[in-house]
């Protein structure tokens, strides 16, 4: 079975060069993020002021910043810090969301009618504005970045995965398993949500990537993650002051890990579903 | 492509096929191959078919799902998806070669040459566009005309197909009208362009058989007015020997045989359509009539009658369903099943059998009414809770379509270990392993097939997985919602049989739901016909077939199609 899955693997990403680009940057990312500690030249918090604001150089790959940290270092250490608030966010939206969906696609009337306005008013507010309120009410830290993140997520997995169990749930193999003995929760949990994850696979991997942009701009505007913690937001929120005297280098490395981050999420999307859909496979 | 030269014209098409009459075929096709590249290599759906059409005949095309009917209609018409592809052959039209006519010449050829009714009229109509307006544009596709004009043209097309309020219905949408209703409406586009030769591709299948032989007189009427040809593709054989001229076999890709229907059908020569014959249900056919080979050498014998005064296995009182929105979808049923006993329900779509069969099933509640199952009521237990109930692994169902009823995400073999884990008790080990494997042979499944997944599997192997499920529990009553009409012939027939079987040696209780008076006369001992969600007769096999009382009864019996030809219908 394992070897099965391996082999359909494989084929889904020869005929899928993007998505095997994508797999494979997510995987280095993974590794940066996971190994980062000991692969960094510098320490990326020791400060040398009289190596501050130098272009990148031999030395210092993507130069260093005004305390004469090494950006390059301070790169790859905040790889862990964004992935994990990423992740962290996506999995819990996830898994509440896919679950409140699906109850309610599945059950439909008045417990759907209620949680599907309350989605619409979430989705009411702006999101960003929304995270920044509750991380300004909640207090300046990364838990709660992930949390808000993981909120203004909520209502897309809540919808899709509401759509995605409303037109499996009269299904014959759902009456089937009913007449095997299973109860509408066991339907719900061990039937219904396990065909619907290849499609929410996709939208989990977009929203990867889209967290890790909101994670970024949190910190941005100085919500969240604190200086001199090494994370992409602040890193380009600090550099922004220092464009206007060409210190590009500040600015523009932590902007190009956040981009190919994001794309890398977002082409791998389609892959995904093609790999964990049992019905691609021959 | 091939440009000029070889360039077919509308008006050249239409025109050639018209003076070109007696000298030769409208449509020949010769040595078509047509290959699907797919994963797994090139697979050669039609390996040198050649067949031709002439002006004002109708030649049927059966044969089996994947035999490659509807592939050479579509390579015809040049509408094979994107993986598909004419690797070697001639098509022409009249006298122009269209083997290599670019999209051009194509959309000038459709509609006003050569035009298609496909299986699933609604799922062909547009839903959002109301129905005289798709007509005018079908219209409008060949000629220019106005919106009045287009109005005009359309209601006469609609009166030519017979719609009831044709005046009424021209500003219908799609789902206001019945299925049936929806194939006029194909029908009426099909023929707006005047086109010479039609190709239906199972334009019946999915209709009620009253239905369908309103709509195949129809299209044979209007074939015959207009002096059209015609291409029937279809599975069943009854509607090919009723409407076409000469049919021709088709196996694997490749013509087996081909003949007028009365020469084919009486005295089929090659061996396979002498076992599509054999395998389709005839008005006297028997269930081991049907697939003489495989039948079971000693059947056994007809389970002993329960002793009088032990209470049915099943009994239904004055059962009521009513849908939200007040929609009565079972009105006031009453009937019995006996333990060993077979019985049928026969009816059109919305008469309320699925329904009855869910109710009983205990998959939904009813609104009136009780339920008896060996005595007890279990009409009042909710269905909500049923899962929980002793008697859940009594009551097993085997749902009609076979892909659908098979979650995707489970292996053969997790199927059928399922209902043992939730019912029966059973963990993991060598007496789970032992029960699916005894359930997957009783169900003739192949012990090898047991680790693939749904999708890998064919339709028939799909059935008897259903059926391996259903049967697991050791259930008491088994209910089988037109367990084979997703099926060809010859694997329902294999699949007839083996119900048969078990119900015999089980002593299993069958109620056996179904739309097909023919596999429900060789199944049921007695059968009850409901319309519109009520009882209108009830009896023994031999009465309702061959003195029917009521009405709705003698129509239902008189639009089965046989394979011998109306003549023969008993009764």
């Amino acid at each position: 079975m394992t070897s099965a899955t391996l082999r359909h693997t494989v084929w889904v990403l020869r005929g899928n060069p993007v998505t095997a680009v994508a797999a494979g940057g997510a995987f280095v990312l993974c590794l940066v993020a996971l190994i980062g500690p000991w692969i960094v030249p510098h320490d990326p918090i020791a400060s040398n002021v009289a190596n501050a604001l130098k272009p990148p150089s031999a030395q210092n790959w993507a130069g260093t910043d005004q305390l004469g940290r090494d950006v390059f270092s301070r790169l790859v250490i905040a790889a862990r810090l964004d992935l994990a608030i990423a992740a962290s966010a996506v999995t819990l939206s996830f898994a509440v969301g896919a679950v409140i969906g699906a109850v309610c696609g599945y059950l439909g009337g008045r417990l759907d009618r209620y949680v599907g306005r309350f989605v619409d008013i979430l989705m009411a507010f702006p999101l960003f504005v929304l995270a920044m309120a509750m991380v300004a009410a909640l207090g300046n830290r990364v838990e709660n970045i992930v949390i808000a993140t993981a909120i203004i997520n909520l209502p897309f997995y809540i919808r899709f995965a509401r759509a995605e169990v409303n037109v499996r749930r009269n299904a014959g193999w759902v009456e089937a398993a009913r007449a095997c003995g299973d109860s509408h929760l066991s339907v719900i949990l061990r039937f219904l949500l396990p065909n619907v994850l290849p499609a929410m696979a996709v939208q989990v991997s977009l929203n990867l990537g889209w967290a890790i942009l909101n994670a970024a701009g949190l910190s941005f505007i100085g919500l969240g993650v604190k200086p001199p913690t090494p994370e992409w937001g602040i890193m380009v929120a600090e550099g922004a002051r220092f464009i206007a005297t060409g210190k590009w280098w500040l600015v523009a490395f932590p902007g190009l890990a956040l981009m190919l981050t994001v794309l890398c999420f977002n082409l791998l999307g389609d892959g995904l579903r093609d790999i964990l859909d049992p019905r691609m496979r021959t | 492509m091939s440009e000029a030269g070889t360039a077919p014209s509308a008006a050249g098409a239409r025109g050639g096929a018209g003076t070109n009459g007696a000298a030769g075929p409208l449509l020949s096709v010769e040595d078509l191959h047509v290959a699907f590249s797919t994963r797994n290599g090139v697979v050669e759906a039609v390996r040198g078919v050649s067949l031709a059409v002439s002006p004002g005949e109708t030649l049927g095309i059966v044969g089996e799902s994947g035999s490659g009917k509807s592939v050479t209609a579509f390579a015809v018409t040049r509408l094979l998806d994107a993986a598909g592809r004419v690797t070697a052959g001639r098509i022409r039209f009249g006298r122009q070669d269209i083997t290599g006519a670019n999209h051009r010449q194509l959309r000038s050829l459709h509609g006003a040459a050569i035009s298609m009714i496909f299986q699933n009229p609604r799922a062909a109509l547009n839903p959002i566009r109301p129905v005289g307006l798709q007509i005018a544009d079908a219209i409008a596709a060949h000629e220019s005309l106005g919106a009045k004009e287009g109005r005009e043209r359309a209601l006469d097309l609609l009166k030519a197909v017979l719609i009831r309020d044709p005046e009424k219905r021209i500003d219908a949408f799609p789902h206001e009208l019945s299925g049936g209703m929806c194939q006029r409406v194909m029908i009426a586009m099909a023929i707006a362009g005047k086109p010479s030769l039609l190709i239906a591709d199972e334009p019946t299948t999915g209709l009620d058989v009253t239905t369908q032989k309103t709509v195949m007189d129809l299209v044979a009427a209007i074939i015959a007015e207009r002096g059209m040809a015609m291409m029937l593709i279809t599975h069943d054989l009854g509607l090919a020997s009723r409407y076409c001229q000469r049919v021709v076999v088709m196996e694997q890709g490749r013509i087996v045989e081909e003949a007028e229907p009365k020469r084919l059908f009486v005295a089929p020569e090659h061996p396979y359509t002498r076992r599509l014959v054999a395998a389709s249900p005839t008005a006297s056919s028997t269930i081991a009539d049907l697939a003489p080979g495989s039948a079971p050498s000693s059947a056994p014998a007809e389970p002993p009658k329960p002793a009088p005064g032990t209470p049915p296995l099943l009994e239904v009182q004055d059962l009521v369903k009513r849908f939200d929105g007040d929609v009565t979808a079972v009105g006031g049923v009453s009937f019995r099943v006996a333990q060993g006993e077979s019985v049928g329900l026969v009816g059109e779509s919305g008469s309320g059998k699925s329904t009855i069969s869910r109710l009983v099933c205990r998959l939904i509640d009813p609104s009136e009414g009780r339920i008896l199952f060996d005595g007890a009521s279990i009409g009042d237990q909710p269905a909500r809770g049923f899962h929980a109930s002793p008697l859940r692994k009594d009551i097993q169902i085997v749902f009609q379509d076979p892909t659908e009823s098979l979650n995707p995400r489970f292996n053969a073999f997790e199927c059928i270990a399922h209902p043992l884990r939730r019912l029966s008790g059973l963990r993991d080990g060598a007496a789970l392993t032992a029960r699916v494997r005894e359930c997957a042979d009783r169900a003739g499944l192949p012990l090898g097939l047991l680790e693939r997944f749904p999708h890998q599997l064919s339709g028939g192997q799909k059935a008897r997985i259903g059926i391996a499920r259903a049967i697991a529990c050791r259930p008491r009553l088994l209910i089988l919602d037109e367990p084979t009409a997703a099926l060809d012939v010859s694997v329902q027939a294999i699949i007839l049989q083996l119900l048969d079987s078990l119900r015999r040696e089980d002593r299993l209780g069958l109620l056996f739901v179904s739309h097909d008076l023919n596999v429900v006369r060789m199944m049921c001992e007695r059968i009850i016909v409901l319309r519109n969600g009520r009882i209108v007769e009830e009896g023994g096999r031999d009465a309702i077939f061959q003195r029917p009382e009521h009405p709705y009864t003698r129509m239902l019996l008189d639009a089965v199609l046989h394979i011998s030809g109306p003549s023969t219908v008993a009764g």
